[in-house]
C-alpha cells in the first residue's frame, strides 16, 4: 500500500481530514511532542499522538487505522489541556478509533473496542443501559467457565451493591427503558444514515 | 599654547562631601599641592547658583583651566558643561566618600583618598588643553549608498526623506537587487497570512523621480578616499568612463550570495535539473506567468515537490555555512504556498531539522501554510536520488527511521552569503600581509579572489574588516551600524542574513547612523561612543620614529602614512579611544586633554607613604566605558572599596601606555589592577580591538617587572562588564590582600 507516491504525500491527511472527526486538525500540529509528553497511560501506547499524526502525514495508512493506540486513550484530556497549538487531541483520537472501526481494520479482540460493542448493543434494546446485564455481558464475554470465575471473583461487590440498592437484581427481568424505542432506533438510523453519506470512499 | 594658564578649583561640600570630609583641607591641598590660582568651596556646585559661580569665575575672572571636586565624572554632565575651557574632575563622592565606611578610626584614610583625589585632579588640568576643532572640515551631506537592491533603495530614500543628498551606486543594470527576481514576498502585515507582491516597482519610479537622488547603475567604485565628511569617490562604469564625487557618509548595502548549491553533490544538483534552489524556484514560478510552474527538465507540470531545509547551512561540515541564515524557513513556506496557489492540488513537503519561523509574524505565517496543506516533517535529508521521478532519502526524526518520498521537483533551502569585499586583516602573505603586531583574522573566509567593493585607500585595507564568515566587525549589542571604519555603515544581509522587512529597517537604522556621522564630522566631533568629543590625537613629529604601531595598530584604520612615512591622522575617521597613543613607544602621540601627561601627572600626584607607614598604594586604571560606571554604581549601592585605591578612568584600556605601568612601579605604587571590557571572539570593547591590545602589551609586563625585582602579582588585567557591580570593588579590594600577603614595595622614597 505505501508505495513511494504516497509517502509524505496529503492523500491519507486528506481521507483523515474528510472522514475522521476532527481530523481536519492533523495538519496543524507542530510536533513539539507535548501530548505524548503529557498522556499518563503514554508508556502503554504503541505510537504516541505525536506519532499517530507524523504517521498520517507520512502516508502510513494500515499502521494507523490498525493501531491499537488510539484505542488506549481514556479521556484525560491533559494532552487538549497542554496542546500549545489547541488540538482537540483526544476527539481526533476517538475519531480515529471510530473511522477504523467502520472500516473493520480495529485490532482483533481489543478491549476497549469490545466494550464499545457491549455497550452499544445493551443500550440499543431499551434505550437506557441495563447495568445488570451490561456487567453480566462483560463478565462473559470471553465464555461460560472465564464468566463464572469473573462472577466469583466479584461476588462481593455484587452484593454490597444490592445492598446498598446501587443494583436491583430484578433488572434481569427486562429492566426499565425510554417511553418509545422505536423512535429512538429511527432517530439512531438517520443519524446513521447521514453519518455514512459524509464518509468519502477512499479506498 | 602660548596664552596664559589660569586654574580656577572648585570644591562641592553637597551630597554629604562636607560633612565627611574638611573641605579647608581639600581647598589647601588644590591651592598648595594642586597649584590652583583660586580654590572655592560651595554647598552644591551643581545648583544654578553653584555653576553660576563657576561661569563667572570663567567669564570675569579669565580662568582657562578648572577642577571641580564634586562627583564621579559621569554625574551631572549637564550642569558641568564648560565647553571654554579645560575641566577636570576630582570624584569625591562616589570615588571616596560612598566607597568608605563613616566611622572615625577610617576618616583619616578617607581625608587622604580625597586629598589624592584633588592632587590627581589639579595635576590633570594642568597638563590639558581645551579640546577645540580642527577645522579641517567642512559638513558634506551627501550620502553615497552602495548596493541597488531593497537595501539600498530603502537607504537612498530614507536619506533623501530626511534632506540628504544621496548617491546610490549599483553594479548591475537595474535597480531592485535580488527582490526584482522574486514571485512574491512574505508577509509584511497582519494577518501574515499569504505570500504578497513585493513594492520593488513602486520604489524603483519613487527613487527615478527623487531629484536629490543620484542613480549610477552599471557602476562601481574605483576608489574612495578621505575620511567621513570629506570622502571623495572615482566611480567607474561599465562602459569604462569615469566620475568623482564627494560624500559625507556611506551606507554599504551589498546585499547576499545566495550558498552555491554545487558544493552539495548528495542533492543532485549538478545531475538533475530538476533541483533547483530556493532562488531558482522564485525565477520559476515568475515564468510561469499565473499558470502552474513546470519542471525545468521536461515542462511537466508539477504535482509533488520536497523543500530540503538548511541545505548546506547550520552545519559543522567542511565548505557549508556554520550558520543558519534566519529566513529560509519561512522562504520555503511561502514557497510551498505559491505551488497551492499556481498548481492546484499540488502536494508539498517541507523536510526540516528546525523549524525556525521568528516572530508573530512567522507563527503566523507558520500557521497559515499548514492551513493550506503544507506538510511538514522532521526529517533529515541524505541524499536526492535523480530520476523520472526525484527520490528524496531521509531520515524521518519523529518516526526514527529511514525513509524515502517520491516527488517531481526538489528545492533546495539554501542559505545566504554576505557580499563582503576582501578581509583587510586576511591575508597571511604577499601585498596585504598583516605587519609585525599585526594580527590575522583567524576566522575570515578563506577566499582570496574576493574583489574590492569600496576600494577605501586606507592603510589598512581596502574593506571593512570582518568578525566572522565574511560579515562585518562591528559591536554588536551596542552599535550594530558601525563597522571598523568610521562614517561607513553597514546594512541588510551584507551584516547579517535577514529578511526583507528587517533589512528595510536596517537601512533605515544605518541611514540615521550615517547622517549623524557626516554631520559630526562637519562639526570636529567623534562618533560614537565618544559622540560629540572634539579632541583628536596629534603627534609631535620631531619624536617620531617612523615605526608604524599606530597605524598598524589602530582598530579603525584611522591612520595613514604620509610620503615620509610618518603617520597621518585622519582626524574624522577617528573614534578617539587612544589604542595609537598607548601603541606609541616614544610617546609623542596625545589628545588635548588626554595625554601620557595628563594619566601620567595624575599616577605622580597621589602622595606616596613611607614604607613604615603601612600605608599601600593601588593604582586602578578603570575603563571608562564599562569598569568604570560599574564602580559608579557599586558606589551607589554602598559597595565598600579598599582606602589604598586610586581609580583613574581612561578611554581604553588599549590606550594604556606601558610608561604609566613603569613610572607607578617606580614611584613606589604596590599593586596595579587594569579593568577593560571582555576581549577576544565575543568581544565587549567598544573600540573592538583596544582591550585585546593592551592585554597583548600587558603580558611584556612581567619583564619589567622581573628587571625591577618585583613580584608578578602586583600588575593584573581583568575583563569587567558594566554589570559587574559586587566584583569590580572586589577585585581591586583581592588586590589589597595580595599586597598584605606579598609585602610592600620597596621603590618608596
Amino acid at each position: 500500500m505505501s508505495t513511494n507516491s504516497q509517502k509524505y504525500r496529503n492523500s491519507f491527511l486528506k481521507e483523515v481530514e474528510a472522514n475522521v472527526e476532527e481530523g481536519e486538525w492533523v495538519k496543524m500540529c507542530m510536533q513539539c511532542g507535548v501530548c505524548a509528553g503529557s498522556c499518563p497511560l503514554g508508556k502503554h501506547w504503541d505510537h504516541p499522538p505525536q506519532e499517530i499524526f507524523m504517521m498520517i502525514r507520512a502516508g502510513k495508512r494500515d499502521e494507523v487505522l490498525t493501531s491499537d493506540s488510539m484505542w488506549m486513550c481514556t479521556s484525560c484530556y491533559n494532552c487538549i489541556a497542554r496542546c500549545p497549538r489547541g488540538l482537540p487531541i483526544t476527539h481526533i483520537m476517538h475519531g480515529l478509533a471510530v473511522y477504523s472501526k467502520r472500516l473493520g481494520l480495529m485490532p482483533d479482540n481489543q478491549p476497549t473496542a469490545e466494550f464499545g460493542q457491549i455497550f452499544w448493543d445493551n443500550l440499543m434494546k431499551k434505550g437506557r443501559v441495563n447495568e445488570l446485564k451490561m456487567g453480566l455481558s462483560m463478565y462473559f464475554k470471553d465464555g461460560f467457565s472465564q464468566g463464572i470465575k469473573n462472577a466469583m471473583a466479584n461476588q462481593k461487590l455484587g452484593q454490597n451493591m444490592m445492598k446498598a440498592k446501587r443494583m436491583n437484581a430484578m433488572e434481569i427481568m427486562g429492566g426499565h427503558g425510554v417511553k418509545s424505542p422505536g423512535d429512538l432506533a429511527k432517530i439512531i438510523k438517520k443519524a446513521q444514515e447521514i453519518e455514512d453519506g459524509n464518509i468519502q470512499d477512499f479506498s | 599654547m602660548a596664552e596664559e594658564k589660569k586654574m580656577a578649583g572648585f570644591v562641592c561640600t553637597g551630597c554629604g562631601i562636607g560633612e565627611r570630609l574638611d573641605a579647608g583641607q581639600l581647598e589647601t591641598t588644590a591651592t598648595r599641592d594642586g597649584k590652583m590660582n583660586t580654590c572655592v568651596q560651595h554647598e552644591m556646585l551643581c545648583s544654578k547658583e553653584g555653576v553660576q559661580v563657576i561661569r563667572d569665575t570663567i567669564d570675569n575672572d579669565g580662568a582657562t583651566h578648572i577642577m571641580i571636586a564634586a562627583c564621579s565624572r559621569r554625574a551631572k554632565v549637564e550642569a558641568f558643561h564648560f565647553p571654554e575651557v579645560a575641566m577636570t574632575r576630582a570624584n569625591l563622592r562616589e570615588g571616596v566618600i560612598w566607597v568608605r565606611p563613616d566611622t572615625d578610626e577610617n576618616k583619616e584614610t578617607t581625608q587622604e583618598m580625597a586629598d589624592d583625589y584633588i592632587r590627581m585632579a589639579c595635576a590633570e588640568a594642568k597638563f590639558s588643553t581645551k579640546p577645540t576643532k580642527s577645522g579641517e572640515q567642512e559638513l558634506d551631506k551627501t550620502i553615497m549608498v552602495v548596493g541597488g537592491g531593497i537595501t539600498g533603495m530603502t537607504a537612498a530614500m530614507e536619506a533623501a526623506a530626511a534632506g540628504y543628498p544621496v548617491h546610490l551606486v549599483e553594479k548591475g543594470g537595474a535597480l531592485g537587487g535580488r527582490i526584482a527576481e522574486y514571485y512574491k514576498v512574505l508577509p509584511t502585515r497582519s494577518p501574515y497570512a499569504a505570500p504578497q507582491e513585493s513594492s520593488i516597482a513602486e520604489m524603483a519610479a519613487a527613487i527615478e523621480a527623487d531629484d536629490k537622488i543620484a542613480v549610477h547603475l552599471n557602476s562601481t567604485l574605483a576608489q574612495t578616499s578621505g575620511a567621513p565628511g570629506r570622502f571623495s569617490v572615482d566611480v567607474a562604469t561599465e562602459s569604462g568612463s569615469t566620475s568623482n564625487f564627494t560624500c559625507g557618509a556611506i551606507v554599504q548595502a551589498t546585499g547576499f550570495t545566495p550558498y552555491d548549491a554545487n558544493k552539495l553533490p548528495e542533492f543532485g544538483y549538478d545531475k538533475s535539473a530538476d533541483v533547483v534552489t530556493n532562488h531558482e524556484l522564485e525565477a520559476l514560478a515568475k515564468a510561469a506567468n499565473g499558470g502552474p510552474i513546470k519542471r525545468p527538465s521536461d515542462g511537466k507540470e508539477i504535482t509533488s515537490v520536497a523543500f530540503v531545509q538548511n541545505a548546506g547551512q547550520c552545519s559543522d561540515e567542511e565548505g557549508k555555512l556554520a550558520y543558519f541564515s534566519g529566513v529560509t524557513d519561512l522562504v520555503s513556506i511561502k514557497q510551498a504556498m505559491y505551488f497551492k496557489e499556481l498548481n492546484g492540488d499540488c502536494d508539498t513537503t517541507v523536510l526540516f531539522n528546525n523549524l525556525r519561523t521568528p516572530g508573530a509574524a512567522g507563527e503566523d505565517f507558520y500557521r497559515a501554510g499548514q492551513e493550506a496543506m503544507v506538510l511538514f516533517s522532521k526529517g533529515i535529508v541524505s541524499e536526492v536520488v535523480p530520476g523520472d521521478s526525484l527520490t528524496v532519502k531521509f531520515k524521518d526524526l519523529i518516526l526514527n527511521e529511514d525513509t524515502e518520498m517520491d516527488c517531481d521537483l526538489v528545492v533546495l533551502a539554501v542559505g545566504m552569503e554576505p557580499n563582503s569585499g576582501p578581509d583587510p586583516y586576511y591575508a597571511t602573505e604577499g601585498e596585504g600581509a598583516p605587519e609585525p603586531g599585526e594580527e590575522a583574522n583567524p576566522n575570515a573566509v578563506p577566499e582570496i579572489s574576493v574583489d574590492s567593493i569600496l576600494n577605501l585607500d586606507y592603510r589598512q585595507g581596502t574593506d571593512l574588516p570582518q568578525l566572522k564568515y565574511g560579515f562585518n566587525d562591528s559591536h554588536f549589542i551596542c552599535f550594530p551600524y558601525e563597522t571598523r571604519r568610521t562614517g561607513i555603515y553597514a546594512a541588510g544581509p551584507v551584516r547579517r542574513p535577514m529578511d526583507i522587512q528587517q533589512a528595510r529597517d536596517d537601512a533605515a537604522g544605518a541611514t540615521m547612523k550615517a547622517i549623524q556621522a557626516a554631520e559630526n564630522a562637519g562639526k570636529g566631533m567623534a562618533a560614537h561612543p565618544r559622540a560629540g568629543d572634539l579632541s583628536y590625537p596629534s603627534f609631535r613629529k620631531e619624536g617620531c620614529t617612523q615605526c608604524k604601531r599606530c597605524t598598524v595598530e589602530c582598530p579603525f584604520g584611522a591612520i595613514n602614512e604620509d610620503e615620509k612615512r610618518y603617520p597621518l591622522f585622519n582626524e574624522a575617521r577617528c573614534r578617539r579611544c587612544g589604542t595609537c597613543m598607548g601603541a606609541c613607544p616614544v610617546r609623542v602621540i596625545s589628545f588635548e586633554n588626554y595625554s601620557i601627561d595628563t594619566v601620567g601627572q595624575q599616577i605622580k600626584n597621589v602622595e606616596i607613604p613611607e614604607e613604615w607607614d603601612e600605608k599601600p598604594r593601588i593604582l586602578v586604571l578603570a575603563c571608562e566605558n564599562d569598569a568604570y560606571p560599574a564602580l559608579d554604581q557599586a558606589a551607589m549601592n554602598g559597595v565598600e572599596i579598599n582606602p589604598w585605591a586610586r581609580v583613574i578612568p581612561v578611554r581604553c584600556l588599549g590606550s594604556v601606555s606601558l610608561s604609566w605601568i613603569t613610572d607607578s612601579l617606580n614611584n613606589g605604587y604596590d599593586g596595579i589592577v587594569l579593568m577593560g571590557c571582555q576581549r577576544g571572539e565575543d568581544y565587549q570593547c567598544h573600540f573592538v580591538r583596544g582591550s585585546a591590545m593592551a592585554n597583548e602589551r600587558m603580558s611584556k609586563v612581567g619583564d619589567t617587572l622581573q628587571t625591577l625585582n618585583l613580584e608578578p602579582e602586583r600588575v593584573v588585567v581583568h575583563e569587567v562588564a558594566i554589570t559587574d557591580i559586587e566584583r569590580a570593588p572586589k577585585l581591586i579590594n583581592d588586590m589589597a590582600e595580595t599586597v598584605e600577603k606579598i609585602g610592600m614595595s620597596p621603590f618608596k622614597f
